[in-house]
């Protein structure tokens, strides 16, 4: 009787051996492999955990690392395997375990087909639970977020861009704008994202949030601080000259320290910010206005939520 | 004509397209305006005086109507360029004679003065720390440079003014307002510096032309040991 995968008894007993002897290696080097990085270098991968989004985002560079590993093992292995033990010198005519024989091996196809199907579908599932879950994963939202945060007082912040710097407002405290973006430690945070003139985008890669900053639009990203530090801002979209230079440092401050400032910069800057418009999530040019003057839109001091600091003043 | 003689005018017209197409990439890229070295015998712990002026329109060169930044030489001599080196962890001190119209700002956080020693500047004499662009002539331009945390609005001249310096250089005896600041540069390093006022007329958002153009709107303090 013909063998489906064209061989006789004693050639379907060997290609068996090598089958299995390849499955003991690639579990014993995943098996090792997957936890000494998941452990020893997964902490360190970036963008490290210095706010909710960071973390997330870290969480799922390590989850695909170890998923891919084993895959990538089993491609290394089978070919310096295959290099090794099939080489023409060593084994004559002899064919490689899934060599042309196997294309029409059912349970070959079916492995393949299935182990395939269950990795790209696991990614699928593990990565809209994790831009749902949190909120978003600290990615821009557009003005109308449908995953928010839990937590009952988020502090807003307005991220308005223009060429060539990023200027920050805290309708909470007052209005205020400054250069400056200081965060409290264990706050979350709503950040409004507009532009005054061209797309720009809001990237601060060590708290895990990045959205883009168009001209009246109010793009909205949350993430929750965990940890004090430094944290730096670019500009992530091509925006003209001085697009290059377009970036500045931001600091997580414990909440005193952050209360503090607020507090110190709103009346430093109040003659200044009397001067400001209102606060609006976004601004547009009035035609008829003076020079192009930009006009608050969209008038809305801030959600029922997004109260962090509202308590002493409003804007 | 013979084959050869085609040939040979093929490629000297070939070779002629080239060298066309060389030239032109190769004299944009080497267009740049002039470095002032502002280094030259600074001796260590003196502070350097700078004086620069602003014009609506420079009325020379490529973009006559473009606005423009001019720096003084230490010669005395006006130049149409913002590239300056100046040394570092010093003290400058620097005039600004400005000779543009103003308007109101499109952000006016940008009206406050920082960055600079005491937060604030001279404006023709008088100290100032924040301008009220709505108020009065407006902002014409800003000298800022955002690495540094430097700002500083540039109060506009009256538009209406019978002596409005129409090109320049423009001299003290035209319509101007004179700002004048301290700052220290930092280490080693280029810092690029720019105005925030939306001033390119024509261009989209008034962000184009001069003030994307380096010797305009834009340009860089070379800060050098």
């Amino acid at each position: 009787m013909a063998d489906p995968a064209g061989g006789s008894h004693r050639a379907r007993s060997e290609d068996a051996r090598h089958a299995w002897r390849i499955f003991a290696i690639w579990f014993v080097l995943s098996a090792v492999i997957d936890p000494l990085y998941y452990f020893l270098a997964g902490p360190h991968m970036p963008p490290g955990a210095e706010t909710s989004a960071a973390s997330g985002a870290q969480f799922d560079l390590n989850v695909v690392m170890v998923t891919a590993m084993p895959v990538v093992i089993a491609v290394v292995l089978y070919l310096g395997y295959a290099v090794v033990v099939w080489g023409a010198k060593r084994s004559g005519d002899r064919e490689a375990v899934g060599g042309p024989k196997y294309t029409r091996n059912l349970r070959v196809q079916m492995a393949f087909i299935g182990v395939t199907t269950l990795i790209v579908m696991g990614m699928f599932v593990f990565g809209t639970v994790e831009l749902i879950v949190p909120a978003g994963a600290g990615g821009g939202e557009g003005p109308n977020p449908i995953w928010t945060p839990t937590s009952k007082t988020i502090l807003p912040i307005q991220v308005i861009a223009q060429q060539w710097k990023f200027t920050y407002r805290y309708p909470t405290f007052g209005g205020f704008e400054t250069d400056q973006l200081m965060l409290p430690d264990n706050t979350t945070v709503a950040f409004h994202v507009t532009s005054l003139d061209v797309i720009h985008s809001f990237w601060a890669y060590q708290l895990g949030v990045k959205a883009d900053a168009n001209p009246a639009e109010d793009n909205v990203a949350y993430t929750t601080t965990q940890q004090t530090g430094e944290f730096t801002v670019r500009c992530s979209e091509l925006c003209g000259l001085w697009h290059g230079s377009m970036y500045d440092f931001g600091h997580i401050m414990t909440k005193q320290g952050f209360e503090q400032w607020a507090t110190s910069t709103e009346q430093k800057l109040a003659p200044a910010t009397k001067l400001l418009p209102k606060f609006a999530y976004t601004y547009v040019p009035d035609a008829n206005g003076a020079d192009g003057g930009y006009y608050p839109d969209n008038v809305d001091p801030y959600s029922n939520v997004e109260t962090y600091g509202a308590s002493t003043t409003q804007s | 004509m013979t084959r050869t003689a085609r040939l040979g005018v093929f490629s000297a017209l070939f070779a002629v397209a080239i060298g066309l197409v060389v030239f032109t990439a190769m004299a944009f890229l080497r267009t740049s305006p002039p470095t002032i070295d502002f280094t030259q015998g600074h001796k260590a712990g003196q502070p350097v005086d700078m004086t620069v002026q602003t014009v609506g329109s420079i009325g020379f060169g490529p973009h006559p109507t473009w606005v423009s930044y001019l720096t003084k030489t230490p010669g005395g001599r006006w130049v149409n360029t913002t590239l300056w080196d100046l040394p570092a962890h010093t003290r400058i001190n620097m005039t600004i004679d400005e000779y543009d119209s103003g308007s109101p700002l499109r952000n006016q956080q940008i009206g406050s003065i920082y960055g600079v020693i005491g937060n604030q500047a001279l404006l023709n004499g008088k100290p100032v720390s924040l301008i009220n662009s709505n108020a009065g002539n407006g902002v014409a331009h800003t000298f800022s440079v955002p690495e540094l945390g430097i700002n500083v609005p540039l109060y506009g001249v009256n538009g209406n003014a019978k002596n409005f310096c129409s090109s320049a250089p423009c001299t003290l005896s035209e319509a101007h307002n004179t700002i004048q600041f301290s700052f220290m540069t930092p280490g080693p390093g280029q810092y690029p510096f720019q105005c925030f006022v939306p001033c390119g007329l024509g261009f989209l958002y008034g962000n184009g032309g001069p003030m994307q153009t380096i010797g305009y709107m834009g340009g860089f303090l070379k800060v050098v040991d």
